[in-house]
């Protein structure tokens, strides 16, 4: 092997290795996804189709639900671009770190950026303009486990009557609470943290069960944004 | 639903995913941005990740619930400094889910 290659599989085994809490927590919940389009009537094929093509776990979830109670092609895609659209808002929060990135990596970092993918790229911001291919494995690590999981639900699927008892339905959570804690780094940040937490939460009550993820990110980051200006001075 | 006229519904579905991922990577990769959009987009993942967390964990059923069914509620007490300590998201993932299996288990939370 010469340096290149060397050099290449180090940058490619780090990012699997980053991607690992992720895998623990996409296998289950990917399983419960698979466990529930299939108890939904949705073939095997689609089930997995789904998490290949869309790959946004809480999206899927939400589908499952509409296509099983009758719901119309548009509305279901609506809906899914409703729910989608924080991923704007990431997307864009991480771009001051890929400034040198090929267009080509660029494209094919945002078809798998997720929630979780997201939170550990911006965990690590730094690094990213100077390994693309570190970036890369993790996202594709990261999917292919969500991959696995869906699988493994589908073939379950007939076996296992409910997911509740295995705790399954709190990886998500459990993920979001462990990224979360790694985002708070500074008192501001935790004062954006329990604003942003708490507008979702009344708007949620509110009858808001859509748009409350990303009217809260906006308002939420920029009361943070003004309570940093306004301590600066 | 037809499942041909499913797959079709996905195929719109994983258009109307991608393109918010990507459009904004698109546009503004390369650019130089103003200070204080940079400070406002750093702000971006405590808010979304916490908008995203605390509604699943503090109205688990539709209504605001701090009550001692809601186990996602009492776990997350735990999860938080476990996360806070062990800076490990593995741990705090295993640590979580165990807590939530453990509970219903004991015939704790909803529909156990």
């Amino acid at each position: 092997m010469n340096e290149t290659d060397k050099s290449t599989t180090t940058a490619c085994l780090k990012g699997v290795r980053r991607a690992l809490p992720i895998v623990l927590g996409y296998v289950p919940i990917g399983f419960a996804y698979g466990v529930l389009a299939g108890k939904s009537g949705i073939s095997a094929a689609n089930t997995l189709i789904m998490s290949l093509i869309v790959f946004a776990g809480s999206a899927q979830f939400i589908a499952v639900g509409l296509f099983a109670s009758g719901t119309g092609a548009a509305a279901v895609i609506l809906t899914t671009f409703v729910v989608n659209l924080r991923h704007l808002l990431m997307a864009a929060s991480l771009t001051p770190y890929l400034s040198g990135w090929k267009k080509k990596h660029l494209a094919f970092f945002a078809y798998e950026l997720t929630d979780e993918t997201f939170a550990l790229h911006s965990s690590a911001a730094k690094t990213l303009n100077s390994c693309p291919l570190e970036a890369l494995s993790l996202n594709v690590t990261a999917q292919a486990s969500w991959v696995l999981g869906t699988l493994l639900g589908i073939v379950a699927s007939n076996l296992i009557g409910d997911v509740k008892p295995l705790g399954l339905d709190y990886a998500l959570s459990a993920m979001f609470i462990g990224l979360l804690v790694s985002q708070c780094g500074s008192p501001v940040r935790i004062i954006t943290a329990i604003f942003s937490g708490g507008l979702a939460t009344a708007l949620y009550l509110a009858g808001w069960h859509q748009f409350h993820i990303i009217v809260a990110t906006v308002v939420g980051a920029t009361f943070g944004l003004g309570v940093e200006q306004w301590t600066k001075r | 639903m037809d499942q041909t006229l499913i797959l079709f519904t996905m195929v719109g579905m994983g258009v109307v995913t991608y393109l918010p991922r990507l459009l904004p990577i698109l546009f503004l990769s390369g650019r130089t941005l103003r200070p204080l959009l940079v400070a406002w987009l750093r702000l971006v993942p405590p808010a979304v990740l916490a908008a995203m967390l605390v509604p699943a964990l503090l109205v688990p059923e539709k209504r605001l619930d701090l009550g001692f069914d809601n186990i996602f509620f009492w776990t997350a007490l735990v999860a938080f400094p476990v996360a806070w300590k062990s800076k490990s998201l593995f741990a705090t993932v295993v640590v979580g889910m165990g807590l939530v299996a453990l509970a219903r288990y004991f015939g704790l939370g909803y529909g156990s």
